[in-house]
């Protein structure tokens, strides 16, 4: 399977993610397209992971050339565990003040 | 066409499909439930790439905690689906067509890689996608950013408790 194929995937998969943040104003909605675009860049880096090791697999094939990009995805997936928790908190305390989770009540600061 | 390539064009349309009908679904408990078969469809792809380890990982972690936890919060906060005002229909369209030039400079800026043209990925074979390289690496060489995770876990739980508590 061609790289490109794989890189044409995840670039449609995080424009996906871009657009939705553009014009959606749910705040939740808001943030799952942000874990859109993380997945998209997770599986780009496993198949640039397989790529490299494929590259190694004819000569050697225990070789463990590009595993260091899927040890980056475990993190990935880590950090956005942790993220999505704080996350979360954060918009229902944004709901508790303003009983709404519409992005645009937060322009306090263009004022 | 064999039946790799059947199995990864099926998986890329349903992904794509599933994440559209993310975007465009008003309920937002049906967005959570399309963003769950996006998960599932990239599942499948690692599966494809031999990534067993990441393609269980991303079941239980995304598939099964997150989107949980996005469950909750939406059916705690009790979302009208017809309460959320829709943007003006300019505002949509403006940022559809930004969308739309990003993933186009993109895909011009991939074309015209000369590295990249030719190459191609190891589908269902290599070793480096199951469990035992992957431990062994992470317990040698990335021990001490596995310990640092331990620590930014623990001052999330304490984050989450002290934001949502009040």
């Amino acid at each position: 399977m061609p790289i490109l194929n794989y890189i044409y995937l995840c670039l449609t998969l995080f424009s996906i993610g871009v657009i939705g943040v553009l014009v959606r104003r749910n705040a939740i909605i808001v943030f799952m397209c942000i874990e859109l675009m993380l997945n998209a860049v997770n599986l780009l880096l496993v198949a640039f992971s397989k790529m490299y090791n494929g590259a190694a697999f004819a000569n050697a094939p225990t070789s463990t050339i590009g595993i260091d990009a899927q040890i980056f995805v475990f993190f990935i997936m880590v950090v956005a565990a942790a993220e999505v928790s704080v996350g979360l908190a954060i918009i229902v305390m944004m709901y508790r003040n303003t009983h709404s989770v519409d992005i645009n009540f937060l322009n306090r600061l263009k004022n | 066409m064999n039946t790799l390539e059947i199995l990864f064009y099926a998986l890329s349309a349903f992904a794509i499909v599933s994440a559209v009908m993310v975007l465009i679904s008003k309920n937002p408990i049906h967005s959570v439930l399309w963003l769950i078969l996006v998960f599932f469809a990239i599942s499948g792809h690692y599966i494809l790439l031999n990534a067993q380890f990441l393609a269980i990982v991303n079941i239980i972690v995304y598939a099964g905690a997150i989107m949980v936890l996005f469950l909750f919060v939406i059916m705690l906060m009790n979302v009208k689906k017809d309460k959320e005002p829709q943007k003006q229909n300019l505002i949509k369209f403006i940022g559809v067509i930004a969308g739309g030039s990003f993933l186009t400079l993109l895909i011009a800026l991939v074309k015209q890689t000369s590295q990249l043209q030719g190459k191609t990925v190891l589908l269902k074979e290599g070793t480096i996608g199951l469990i035992h390289p992957l431990g062994k690496a992470l317990f040698s060489d990335y021990v001490v950013p596995f310990e640092i995770s331990s620590v930014l876990f623990l001052s999330a739980m304490v984050g989450a408790v002290i934001i949502g508590k009040k």
